[in-house]
């Protein structure tokens, strides 16, 4: 149990100490500047199919950040990081389904 | 028999070189990723279906506190938004004091981060209230139309003296036209899980079903990160010298701020 204690604070040496809580505010900063980005955008006039891309863009941008430096997973074993990723392949499944799906039910219920 | 343990997988050690507690809850947090996945793109089926009357968050979420009947769009969520991320930075920054032990830093970035927590569930409190109550002049809930097209969807008035509509497809209509319209329809103000003024009712429903259950998660990560922080004050950790449990709830707050980016940009964004 000794070794296993030992790797497992090994692994976090990179998230202690005052560069750790920089690059901390650093993420902060730039997950905010996202934000408000998005909210600048929401009112442009800018076509409404390359606005949705650029809002899921910039979510899977903010959620890489969060998930790889405020939840640690970068400093994680790769193994575990594949373990939790690789389910999400459902997920893109599961959208793409459900997207056509809706398309259709448009159709059934405007006729067009 | 005893054998000797060369590999990861031949056990007496995690596989994945973490505490127990720690991959409990990343699959704990996977599996509610999942449930809010099928939420969110159930969200987006009704989305596409009803595409050209679903209501435009902008229009609907536009009040700031104090500002009255203003219309501000986008910015009172923005904050909320910003909050929850302020929230987050200062959970990550206990966990970092947590890994060097510091009892002191551990209880002032805990206690921010339960502020940063009340704040947003408060904020989404007075948001509910506002889209509950409502605008002043409200809407009609067309029950019967002439050609049966519109049957049970929501039409807005194009005046003031509430004699002419807009039919749900955004077409206006003149008063001697709106008649038929509006004999057979009722007022409508605000929303429930029934009815609502902006649009179709699963509007409402996914809003209030959505943001209710993210709520939900925040107000149990309050009251995790409140009995953690009673437990730290008390030194339960101290004993053991190990701070693994602060680490464990981080994953979860951060967690829930990771599940509010995506609901903000499909239920206010997009």
């Amino acid at each position: 149990m000794e070794t296993n204690q030992a790797t497992h604070d090994d692994a976090h040496s990179h998230n202690v100490g005052p560069s750790a809580r920089k690059r901390l505010w650093n993420v902060f900063w730039l997950l905010l500047v996202i934000t408000l980005v998005e909210v600048g955008l929401a009112f442009t006039p800018l076509n409404k199919d390359l606005l949705i891309a650029l809002f899921f863009g910039f979510t899977l941008v903010k959620a890489y950040y969060i998930v790889a430096y405020f939840m640690h997973l970068k400093t994680e074993t790769k193994e575990m990081g594949w373990m939790l990723i690789g389910p999400f392949i459902f997920i893109i499944y599961f959208i793409i389904l459900m997207l056509y799906q809706g398309v259709a039910l448009h159709h059934d219920f405007f006729g067009f | 028999m005893n054998t000797e343990k060369t590999t990861l997988w031949d056990g007496g050690k995690s596989p994945f070189s973490v505490a127990w507690g720690k991959l409990y809850m990343w699959i704990f947090l996977l599996s509610d990723a999942f449930t809010f996945s099928s939420l969110l793109i159930s969200y987006g089926v009704l989305r596409h279906k009803y595409a050209e009357v679903w209501p435009k968050a902008s229009d609907v979420f536009g009040h700031f506190p104090f500002f009255g009947e203003q219309h501000i769009p986008l910015a009172y969520v923005g904050l909320m938004t910003f909050i929850l991320i302020l929230s987050s930075v200062t959970m990550v920054l206990a966990v970092e004091a947590s890994h060097r032990k510091s009892k002191k830093e551990i209880l002032i970035w805990l206690s921010l981060t339960i502020v940063g927590g009340f704040f947003f569930i408060g904020s989404q409190a007075w948001e509910w209230t506002h889209f509950i109550i409502g605008s002043e002049e409200g809407a009609i809930h067309l029950t019967k139309t002439p050609d049966n097209k519109f049957n049970g969807m929501i039409a807005h008035w194009a005046n003031p003296e509430k004699t002419a509509i807009l039919l749900p497809d955004g077409s206006p209509l003149t008063p001697q036209q709106s008649a038929p319209y509006i004999a057979n329809a009722e007022e409508v103000t605000g929303a429930n899980l029934e009815v609502n003024e902006y649009g179709p009712p699963m509007f409402g429903d996914y809003f209030f079903g959505v943001t209710g259950f993210h709520g939900f998660h925040v107000f149990s990560g309050i009251v995790i990160n409140i009995i953690v922080l009673i437990l730290v004050w008390n030194g339960a950790f101290n004993k053991k010298g190990n701070y693994g449990i602060i680490e464990n709830i981080g994953l979860y707050w951060h967690f829930v701020d990771l599940v509010w980016v995506f609901v903000f940009t499909c239920f206010y964004l997009v």
